[in-house]
């Protein structure tokens, strides 16, 4: 048990570090207000994509209304501190709270369905969620609600995109309640028959990652300061399952890797010459064709980035060096 | 008093009797087999045991308590527990961990203990892991404690089911065809290992089996399925002269 604490320990020291490093390089300015702000959205889809994760990576089930999620999150505490003046921590956390109890409510009776079902219900749930808001006036309708306070700064979204990983990583990986969200994947049957309410599990997985993107949401309303249902369409949703997707379904810091790859790519392309500039959402989806064909599984697979791990990669690699050295040498003196 | 008694059990799809008027009683520590021809309706039985299927009439009692009709999950916390005729392991989980999926529903932490992680919730899945541990040392199979179960030889992922299916802590265990695409060898030491298991765990074990000179070896009383009717009960020897069994498996001799 005490290794246990010694490691968190450990954790929160290195996000305290990283913390300060990302901090000092905005105070000097070696990152400026347009990378501060695509680190900052970086950080609000991670939390989402990390939500989806949960559902389709570790408990399979396929949803496609993730978006829908984020857009009810965002218009609760848009709606919240706009309207109400309610304070924005609060707001956040009716959001996060909100979308989960939505959750709970479809998924009671979706997630009985398997595969392409679920896939159109949660589909068809996210277009009703944007023609209710289209529809009603007090949400803004079409035109959408702006003049959203823009409160969502970097320690905000760091602390809670450090809160949502650990969430996720210490039910998945060290409780027995994680086992039961991984088995409902492997195989339904055979969990059911190690006494396992795999609907009960399914709907608490649901729960947990559409709480994170409702707080996403929320985060998305006050960092963008404009909301409106268009925001939040199914090509939002798609575009999760990209970051997801390509990290690697099932891994955490897979998940990291590929939002932050796909939100940050198209706009280092854009900085680049003209002709790259043209075609920047080409090489986007031919880099995503050329993923899937040669690398499926993501680019993490399921697999997690650990410190032992990263030891052993960097051993490798001076080994590969030594050896090359010593073969060069070995040549000289024949 | 049986620990597991069966009385006029039914099952009908439709228009197909599937099972008919089925009795079984197995008693404490009994090594029990259920045998027949091919669509039987042995497999079917079993899904009743285990509340995959809701019978339409009789009744199933174990450890004094009525279980027919309730959900599989609660079953298991009945304690019984099954394996399969495929296999169904955890594939992409370790072995460890398919182990341990066995304790899981017994774990007393909650969702949001699991979160936070609080002491008691480490303590008990540290408790879990060394169960889990001291469960493959019994099964030697300690050494292949992290791999991944969908990457064990057949009988391996075999064994593998059954000391999952212990861990779930059962009072009557459920073998499904466990000797299933096993060499003779193979199926020797799946004997012994049934055996032992037995008087290891003091439980109850009932298979389904096609291997017969598994069941004649193992089985202490044997019941006989043809086409969802109770044919036969007994003995292994009674069982293996009573000439309606033979009839049900070889057909009547010159007709």
């Amino acid at each position: 048990m005490k290794e246990t604490y010694k490691k968190y320990i450990k954790v929160v020291i290195g996000l305290i570090v990283a913390y300060a490093v990302f901090q000092i390089l905005f105070q000097t300015g070696m990152i400026n207000s347009y990378y501060n702000r695509i680190i900052r959205q970086i950080g609000i889809f991670l939390i989402s994509a990390l939500g989806l994760n949960l559902i389709l990576g570790f408990t399979g089930q396929f949803t496609l209304g993730h978006a829908a999620f984020m857009s009810i999150g965002a218009y609760t505490s848009a709606i919240l501190t706009r309207n109400f003046g309610v304070p924005f921590l609060l707001a956040l956390i009716a959001a996060a709270f909100t979308a989960a109890v939505l959750a709970i409510i479809i998924g009671y009776p979706i997630l009985r369905l398997t595969g392409d079902y679920l896939a159109i219900c949660t589909l068809g749930f996210g277009e009703i969620v944007k023609v209710f808001i289209q529809n009603v006036d007090y949400l803004g309708g079409a035109r959408g609600i702006s003049g959203i306070e823009n409160k969502s700064g970097f320690t905000v979204i760091f602390v809670l995109a450090a809160l949502c990983f650990a969430i996720i990583m210490n039910l998945i990986h060290h409780s027995s309640k994680g086992r039961a969200i991984l088995s409902v994947k492997e195989d339904e049957i055979a969990a059911q028959a190690m006494g396992i309410n795999t609907t009960k599990y399914k709907i608490i997985a649901f729960a947990i990652g559409c709480g994170m993107a409702g707080l996403a949401g929320g985060l998305f309303a006050h960092f963008s300061q404009f909301i409106d249902p268009k925001s939040f369409d199914f090509s939002k949703s798609f575009e999760l399952m990209t970051y997801v997707v390509l990290g690697g379904m099932g891994s955490l810091s897979g998940t990291v890797i590929g939002t932050s790859i796909l939100i940050a790519l198209p706009e280092w392309l854009r900085g680049l010459s003209d002709v790259v500039k043209e075609y920047r959402m080409l090489i986007y989806a031919i880099m995503l064709v050329s993923m899937m064909l040669f690398r499926p599984q993501g680019i993490m697979g399921t697999k997690e980035i650990t410190v032992a791990g990263l030891k052993n990669f960097f051993g490798k690699i001076k080994r590969i060096f030594r050896s090359s050295s010593t073969s060069v040498n070995k040549g000289k003196e024949a | 008093m049986s620990l597991l008694s069966v009385k006029n059990l039914t099952i009908r799809f439709g228009g197909l009797l599937a099972v008919n008027d089925f009795n079984l009683e197995i008693g404490e520590q009994e090594l029990y087999g259920l045998i027949g021809p091919n669509g039987a309706g042995k497999t079917t039985v079993f899904n009743m045991l285990t509340g995959v299927y809701t019978p339409t009439g009789g009744s199933i009692t174990f450890d004094g308590e009525r279980i027919d009709g309730i959900k599989p999950y609660n079953i298991t916390a009945k304690h019984i527990a099954r394996t399969f005729q495929n296999i169904r392991l955890f594939g992409n989980l370790t072995v460890l961990q398919n182990v341990m999926m066995g304790y899981d529903y017994q774990a007393k932490s909650g969702l949001f203990s699991s979160i936070i992680r609080t002491p008691k919730q480490i303590k008990e899945e540290e408790k879990m892991h060394e169960d889990a541990m001291k469960l493959l040392t019994i099964f030697h199979m300690e050494d292949l404690a992290e791999e991944k179960a969908k990457n064990l030889p057949y009988g391996q992922q075999r064994r593998l089911e059954i000391a999952r299916a212990l861990a779930a802590n059962p009072k009557l265990l459920l073998l499904d065809e466990p000797a299933a695409g096993m060499n003779p060898q193979e199926t020797a030491e799946l004997t012994e290992l049934i055996r032992w298991i037995r008087d290891e765990f003091k439980i109850s074990i009932l298979l389904i089996e096609h291997d017969m000179k598994l069941v004649m070896n193992v089985c202490e009383k044997i019941t006989v399925l043809s086409f969802g009717q109770l044919l036969a009960a007994g003995k292994p020897e009674e069982i293996r002269n009573n000439p309606r069994v033979i009839e049900a498996y070889l057909g009547k001799r010159g007709a």
